[in-house]
């Protein structure tokens, strides 16, 4: 299937819809699997019809100009669009063989299993050490000692332990942008989800603490599966090992990211790549 | 582009070049603008004086209005529940418990009721709700109070007198404690029906404070907040009011400003008498319904001055509160920046 597209970038050629790469999944546990979703703010189409897969253990990234879908496809993953009114996804969205659009699915429970960092650090109005243990109390009633083991546990994981274990009772908010960042991983990775999604998660932060988050995602790609939505090329490039170009609510290109930032198929991914547009 | 420049030069070096009768005219009209910056400095202060002059002017003449019946009784006044005109013995317990009572009451069902509307207008009303609702509750803190009385002698009253209190004496009548919060015929009025009154009244300043500081949370809060798996319940109990504390406190320190000093809507169902009672569906009184219904049939200087002295205490006790809320109010704006 192809449509010849004028897309006001002098790029006037005859291109596929999607270009897949041949990406050698041998060997890969396909984590989630996205089929001919669409996804609709009132009554304007924001996604037309995704598909991709995201892989157990990998980090998959989401690249594209601003508005072109990537957080809109990424907030369906955990349902967040459900909190407004007026927002519906349609299509699949297969989770460990169990489609998460299905209206009775257990919202809180999906959001425990599929966790979130947001753009903006959030930590919660309360304690560092209840930041992390106010989710872990959500789902499993812990014995103390355990609960403090689960909460250290997560903030060595989110590299944050040594900065922070002499004022776990510190308001949570007065920390720095870099720390909250690290402290809201932690409270992510605490509850134990097997996914973790990454909504532009150093786009408020400086080069030190955005190395520090990289080098994180990359460490907790052995234990759940990531996916990253982000502005920053380079920062794709360096995290990822799948990425999706997204424009104008369209996939344009699924593929290894070393292929699709060396090789791209479509002349549009090349064009952004390479700073034309964006 | 070039030419258009130098043209506006010319002309700017044209107009700065003032001949002196110019110069003069200038002036006189830079006098003119002067002095009536003079005289709008003067009555915008002298505004903002008289509120001060009016503030001081009120306490002193409470104070002095005060100083007979308080040499006569001195301390004890707070704490004498007598207040018998014919033997000029006045004390201030029953109005004062009473305040404190009806206000108690009234704040014990708003803050929960208000909170919970205001939480369902930011959160879970469906957009067509929202602005009906949102104006009603703004009607409802314009209703004159006069009214709130009327409808509360002649349809809440009795309405509270068939349906409620009987039940509630009934069900508690063997609980210890509860048996005489809940005692005595069910009279319709009384503090009980006086403090859902109030509460109707307050409701309004309860909610609408806290809807606008439910809305100043940011939405990326709630949704990290839902991100790890909270129930709506939880991200409220949790992340949205303590988030909001601050202004919270102060929506509630508003309420409980105007239900102390509310005076005819209480006047209408409290009953008005002078008796500190354990029960709730007793009759009593407040500070502002004793004055007002007393201060035309006050003979004897100390009966006046008796009630002059209930109203300092009210003062003082409004003053309080008020500051308090504008306190935190203030150090919620502080850390918004």
């Amino acid at each position: 299937m192809s449509i010849a597209s004028t897309n006001g970038h002098g790029l006037s050629t005859a291109v596929p819809v999607a270009t897949h790469a041949k990406v050698d999944t041998a060997g890969l546990a396909e984590k989630v699997s996205i089929k001919n979703l669409e996804f609709f703010y009132g009554d304007s189409r924001a996604l037309k019809g995704i598909s991709l897969s995201l892989y157990a253990n990998k980090t998959t990234a989401f690249i594209g100009p601003s508005g072109c879908g990537k957080s809109t496809l990424l907030r369906i993953l955990n349902r967040m669009y459900d909190l407004y009114p007026g927002q519906r996804a349609t299509g699949d969205v297969i989770f460990d063989g169990d489609n998460l659009l299905r209206a009775d699915q257990d919202i809180n429970l999906l959001r425990a299993r599929i966790g979130m960092v947001f753009q903006k650090p959030t930590p919660f109005p309360m304690s560092i050490y209840e930041n992390i243990a106010f989710g872990v109390r959500l789902y499993e009633s812990l014995p103390k000692a355990e609960l403090d083991a689960r909460v250290e546990s997560a903030l060595r994981r989110a590299a944050l332990w040594d900065e922070v274990k002499d004022k776990l009772n510190a308001n949570g908010q007065s920390l720095s942008g870099g720390q909250q960042q690290r402290l809201c991983i932690a409270r992510t990775v605490a509850v134990k989800p097997e996914v973790i999604l990454f909504d532009e998660p150093c786009s408020a932060l400086d080069p030190i603490s955005t190395a520090k988050i990289e080098e994180l995602i990359d460490e907790l790609k052995q234990d759940y599966t990531i996916v990253i939505v982000t502005h920053n090329m380079q920062q794709a490039a360096r995290v990822s090992d799948f990425t999706a170009f997204m424009y104008l609510g369209e996939l344009i290109e699924f593929g290894a990211t070393e292929t699709l930032f060396t090789t791209p198929k479509d002349s549009r991914t090349q064009a952004y790549i390479t700073g034309r547009f964006g | 582009m070039d030419s258009g420049g130098r043209d506006v030069t010319d002309m700017t070096l044209r107009s700065t070049s003032v001949t002196a009768a110019e110069a003069a005219s200038r002036s006189a009209v830079l006098k003119r603008l002067r002095l009536t910056d003079v005289v709008f400095h003067g009555l915008t202060r002298a505004a903002a004086m008289a509120v001060l002059v009016l503030l001081s002017g009120v306490i002193v003449a409470l104070v002095i209005g005060a100083a007979p019946a308080l040499g006569t009784f001195g301390f004890s006044f707070l704490f004498d529940e007598s207040w018998n005109p014919v033997t000029e013995r006045f004390g201030a317990l029953a109005p004062i418990y009473g305040t404190l009572i009806t206000s108690a009451i009234a704040m014990l069902i708003a803050v929960p009721v208000g909170l919970m509307i205001a939480f369902f207008l930011t959160e879970l009303c469906p957009m067509v709700l929202r602005r009906p609702i949102g104006i009603a509750i703004e009607l409802l803190a314009g209703i004159p109070s006069i009214i709130y009385g009327i409808w509360g002698l002649f349809i809440f009253a009795p309405f509270v007198q068939k349906y409620i209190q009987p039940p509630l004496i009934d069900t508690f009548a063997n609980v210890p404690v509860l048996n005489s919060l809940f005692a005595g015929p069910p009279y319709g009025i009384g503090m009980a029906t006086a403090g859902m009154i109030l509460a109707i009244m307050v409701l309004p300043f309860v909610t609408s404070i806290s809807r606008d500081v439910f809305d100043a949370v940011p939405p990326v809060l709630k949704e990290a907040a839902y991100g790890v798996g909270c129930t709506t319940w939880e991200v409220f109990r949790n992340v949205v009011l303590p988030f909001t504390r601050v202004g919270v406190i102060g929506g509630f320190m508003l309420g409980l400003g105007r239900a102390l000093g509310e005076t005819m809507a209480v006047t209408f169902v409290i009953g008005n008498a002078h008796h500190v009672s354990a029960s709730l569906f007793a009759p009593g009184t407040t500070i502002s319904a004793s004055i007002a219904n007393e201060f035309t049939e006050a003979v004897g200087d100390l009966y006046t001055s008796s009630l002059v002295a209930l109203g300092l205490i009210l003062f003082f006790i409004t003053f309080i509160v008020l500051a308090i809320a504008r306190y935190m109010l203030l150090r919620l704006q502080q850390r918004a920046g």
